[in-house]
């Protein structure tokens, strides 16, 4: 080895190293190059990009739920509120053994099979860091004691939240309606209305009533905040909050004593009473009874309890106000004699004998009166004041059932009222055409004569009858029955819902609406007028019209006797009426279901309401500046 | 053999414990610069800083001791320490611990030791001293002889397998051959044969993991929660760092720890987001630096082995600092090499500094006379 290097040149040797030692460092600052050109790349020239791609890893925007709005009655009385309730939330994406927790948590806190049933169903189509209710409503103790076991249960949170109360329950069910979880088809109807981002944080959404309809007011404005995040996802800082705008607060025309009067008159009882005022077609009250509490809704109702509405036989899941499907019975005779009037079939001075009894040439069939020896010589307005069925059979033999349709259809009969409710059925004015459609059966006439009498396929809601009853008061002008009134501005006045017109109903004979106003302030009135009784003494001149209507087909040769007919089949008693007389402040309509005859059943509880109303006349029912405008 | 000191009656103190100034300024810059960097990185953790400044004093120990080492005497020592660390590479195979799903640890009851880290020095000693027994430059069979011996322990870890490891070895090995003097001709075949041999690496010695990386690394994106997420989240940082960076201990994608590794193999990530391109510009000179003294110290050496072992040290160096940066910027795939006397870790920077110590035994430790 040692022999080698004595022939070694040290001065090549040196020389040879230091010219591979500077190629070295060429190579070396040359890859440098490579490096520092990357990083140029990297933080000059793509140094937006990555900027953004930072700020989109650290900044995370989070939607506020905006509060929804409140809701009150015509007086400020406050019907629909927010409260905190906590609930007890699950992020199954931090939660190592959920079947492990949700069993400690069923011995903390008592959580039932349903709950967590509903729990799993929840989850299944969410993603996994959202956090899942298992129980929405936790009282303080039961607050209490988990907190104390918080730690043991990393993934579950207490999360207080505003919730819907409804401080009224039942009493306004119908009415407000109630507001729920947002599910999967509220979801699909949010992002197809383009709001998804507006409900971003929202929890509940309007499922019925007022709180569907009006959702777009209630609901107010997402608000945003900006935090900064660290990898987990936990919000180290707010960097910025773009508040939510709250919904609008709502006052509704309804006013809450006159309610709770309508509750108490129907209770016990199905049917429904419906207030309203002529002037601008608010809607002072509108009870259906038997009700139930939406408050049970808010926050998930049990299965049980929901069978329990959905099958008992009262229904009180239907608002009868509005969707209820009654035929008008006598309640429609005023609108038919302004009709006959107004085609000159009959003019005030027609007369008929009548003996209890309608035939028709040639037909074997035998229309009765009610009364079964008849009213003797009866004239319009009699004929409106006792209820004669009879002038009333030949008058629609007379109009034959085309005019009648039509000019019925113009009343608004068959057809919505356009509430501001999404739950209302249009119900049904008969004509040839529909028979046809529905049975495939030709109109016969022994079809048209009930008709005269509000039977026969003839159906109407009780907020369609006030709404054509408003038309008669108002002479033909009409107004779409609206139950909010406005909605409070941002300044703290009542921003006034436009009066909504409808196409008037134009007579060639003015004078004919009074010979029927006349005779419906007959029939409350004068000696023989059928709600004379019911309307004794009263300190305001009210007019009105009953109604009897029959759900059963008494046979040819029979009578009708309450007591051998099914509790079921027994007539409707109805009445539509209005007070005072001369400047009428409020309309009324009552249905109560198989109650028997409308004067000795309906009228009564009508009576009941206007003694109410005028006895508590402190809500101002006189049009405000605003609604003449309006108006105008 | 005797040996004197040059200009004996002007020995500084730095010069009586044989430590090259020059080179000690350059580390201990590069070290301040390292623990900012990874207080920052630790999310301001005093007790790894602390631990990390602890480990550099042990660091700066060792190279001070093998500072006092003549250069001569590593040339006896490199058989030796070569061949002992071909041994214990081979026992690591067979009984070594398994750590993070590779075997490099190897377990002497006293110590835990990972003998790669000791080739790291063993190989570029064994090179040098079978090299500089001849004439330089060397001749082909020569070349092929030193060539064995640096794929030999290259293999073995590779391995274990740490393929970080296992790159700077050969490299460091490579570099001793090539500053020796190889002939160009036989540098541009042996390029070429590398090129053919690196299909058959891909599809007879690569792991899965390891082919996992280079995908990823060809393109992050198409799996960025997964495999991508690594270099995705360092490109971001580096380059929202832009030219001034974020500022010390105000990098968000470090501070929020959307940054993996970031005080380990990554830790660069965290030094260009909150220094920017002004930064690391001053980093690479800090580098260059040291490397530029090393090569001065391997240029001023007498004879050839401390010249074959300075260079390779301080080209090894290098590399440590080109795939680091290469590799957490996206140009190289992620191979596990930490930012040399920066990243978070006692063993490398350990390695690393009995190196320099090495670097400063040759650089103050001269015979009077040249053979």
């Amino acid at each position: 080895m040692r022999k080698r290097q004595t022939i070694r040149d040290h001065t090549a040797e040196a020389n040879l190293f230091a010219r591979r030692a500077t190629v070295a460092i060429l190579i070396v600052f040359f890859m440098l190059s490579i490096i520092v050109s990357n990083l140029y790349v990297l933080q000059v020239e793509q140094y937006e990009d990555f900027q953004t791609r930072s700020n989109g890893n650290r900044i995370k925007v989070l939607p506020i739920a905006p509060n929804r709005g409140l809701i009150y009655d015509r007086n400020g009385v406050l019907l629909a509120e927010n409260r905190p309730v906590f609930s007890l939330e699950l992020i199954p994406e931090q939660i190592d053994n959920l079947p492990f927790t949700l069993g400690e948590l069923t011995k903390l806190l008592d959580i039932s099979d349903e709950e967590i049933e509903n729990f799993f169903a929840t989850i299944r189509g969410q993603r996994r860091f959202k956090p899942v209710a298992l129980r929405t409503q936790l009282n303080e103790e039961e607050v209490a004691r988990f907190s104390a076991q918080k730690h043991r249960f990393p993934g579950v949170n207490i999360e207080a939240r505003l919730s819907r109360h409804y401080p009224y329950g039942s009493t306004l069910t119908h009415v407000l309606g109630y507001v729920a979880k947002i599910n999967k088809n509220d979801l699909q109807k949010i992002v197809e209305a383009g709001q998804e981002a507006n409900y971003a944080a929202t929890y509940d959404i309007g499922k019925l009533g007022i709180e569907k309809f009006h959702e777009d007011l209630l609901h107010g404005t997402v608000g945003f905040q900006q935090v900064e995040v660290n990898n987990q996802g936990r919000i180290i800082r707010i960097l910025n909050v773009d508040p939510p705008q709250p919904g609008k607060d709502i006052v509704l025309n309804i006013d809450i004593e006159l309610q709770l009067a309508a509750q108490r008159e129907l209770d016990g009882q199905r049917g429904s009473i419906v207030v309203t005022s002529p002037q601008t077609g608010g809607v002072l009250a509108m009870y259906s009874s038997p009700s139930y509490d939406p408050n049970l809704f808010v926050h998930g109702i049990s299965r049980k309890n929901y069978s329990a509405l959905l099958n008992s036989e009262d229904r009180p899941l239907i608002n009868r106000a509005t969707q209820g499907q009654y035929p008008p019975a006598s309640t429609v005779k005023p609108h038919l004699a302004l009709l006959g009037l107004e085609q000159e079939i009959i003019t005030q001075q027609t007369t008929i004998n009548d003996h209890g009894r309608y035939r028709l040439p040639n037909v074997n069939h035998v229309w009765r009166d009610w009364k079964r020896w008849g009213h003797g010589k009866v004239n319009v307005t009699k004929a409106i004041e006792v209820s004669c069925d009879t002038f009333y059979y030949d008058l629609a033999y007379q109009l034959g059932i085309d005019r009648i349709s039509e000019a019925m259809t113009e009343f608004g009969f068959g057809d919505y009222t356009g509430i501001d409710l999404y739950e209302e059925s249009d119900a049904n004015m008969p004509s040839r055409g529909w028979k046809r459609a529905r049975f495939n059966q030709p109109w016969y006439i022994g079809d048209t004569i009930p008709v005269g009498i509000g039977q026969s396929f003839w159906t109407t809601t009780p907020i369609q009858l006030t709404h054509t009853v408003n038309t008669l008061i108002n002479r033909g002008e009409r107004y779409v029955p609206q139950i909010m009134r406005g909605f409070m501005s941002e300044v703290g006045t009542i921003e006034l819902e436009p009066l909504k017109s409808l196409r008037p109903i134009v007579v060639k004979e003015p004078k004919n609406w009074n010979i029927v106003l006349d005779a419906m302030y007959g029939v409350v009135n004068r000696e023989d007028g059928t709600a004379q009784a019911a309307f004794i003494d009263t300190p305001y001149v009210s007019a009105g019209k009953t109604g009897t209507a029959q759900l059963f087909s008494v046979g040819q040769n029979e009578s009708y006797e309450e007591e051998n007919v099914a509790e079921r089949l027994r007539d409707n008693a109805m009445y539509v009426g209005y007070a005072p007389y001369e400047s009428p402040e409020m309309s009324i309509t009552v249905v109560l279901e198989n109650a028997g005859g409308g004067s000795s059943n309906a009228a009564p509880i009508a009576r009941n309401m206007m003694d109410f109303f005028f006895r508590n006349h402190s809500f101002p029912t006189q049009l405000t500046n605003a609604e003449t405008q309006a108006k105008m | 053999m005797k040996r004197t000191q040059i200009r004996p009656n002007q020995v500084t103190f730095l010069q009586r414990i044989h430590v090259d100034g020059v080179l000690l300024l350059g580390l201990l810059i590069l070290m301040a610069v390292g623990l900012a960097t990874l207080y920052s990185a630790t999310g301001q953790d005093a007790g790894q800083l602390q631990r990390q400044f602890m480990r550099m004093g042990v660091a700066l120990i060792v190279m001070l001791v093998m500072a006092q080492v003549p250069p001569m005497a590593y040339r006896r020592l490199s058989i030796y320490a070569f061949a002992i660390g071909i041994l214990m590479l081979i026992a690591v195979l067979l009984f070594g611990d398994i750590g993070k799903g590779a075997q490099r640890w190897l377990d002497l009851k006293v110590i835990r030791f990972q003998p790669s880290e000791m080739m790291k020095l063993a190989v570029p000693m064994m090179v040098a001293w079978y090299i500089s027994n001849y004439n330089l430059p060397p001749k082909t069979n020569q070349v092929f002889i030193a060539f064995v011996i640096v794929v030999v322990p290259t293999i073995l870890i590779a391995k274990q397998p740490d393929l970080g490891t296992s790159l700077l070895i050969a490299s460091s090995g490579i570099f001793a051959i090539f500053l020796a003097g190889m002939s160009w001709r036989l540098i541009g075949f042996l390029t070429l044969l590398g090129g053919a041999f690196l299909p058959i690496m891909w599809f007879f010695l690569m792991k899965e993991y390891q082919k996992q990386r280079v995908i990823t690394f060809m393109n992050p994106e198409s799996d960025p929660l997964g495999a991508g997420y690594h270099i995705i989240q360092s490109k971001i940082a580096i380059g929202s760092g832009g030219l001034r960076g974020k500022g010390w201990l105000e990098g968000t994608q470090s501070q929020l720890e959307f940054l993996p590794e970031r005080h380990t193999d990554f830790i660069f990530s965290v030094f260009s987001e909150e220094f920017g391109l002004f930064g690391v510009l001053g980093l690479l000179a800090i580098y260059l630096f040291i490397i530029t003294r090393g090569l001065i110290i391997a240029n001023r050496a007498q004879d050839a082995y401390s010249k074959l072992l300075a260079g390779s040290i301080t080209l090894t160096f290098f590399v440590y600092v080109f795939v680091n940066m290469g590799m957490v910027s996206g140009l190289l795939p992620v191979v596990g090499v930490p930012l040399p006397l920066v990243s978070h870790g006692g063993t490398s920077m350990v390695t690393l500094m009995a190196g320099f110590g090495m670097l400063m035994a040759i650089s103050t430790q001269k015979r009077l006379l040249s053979r």
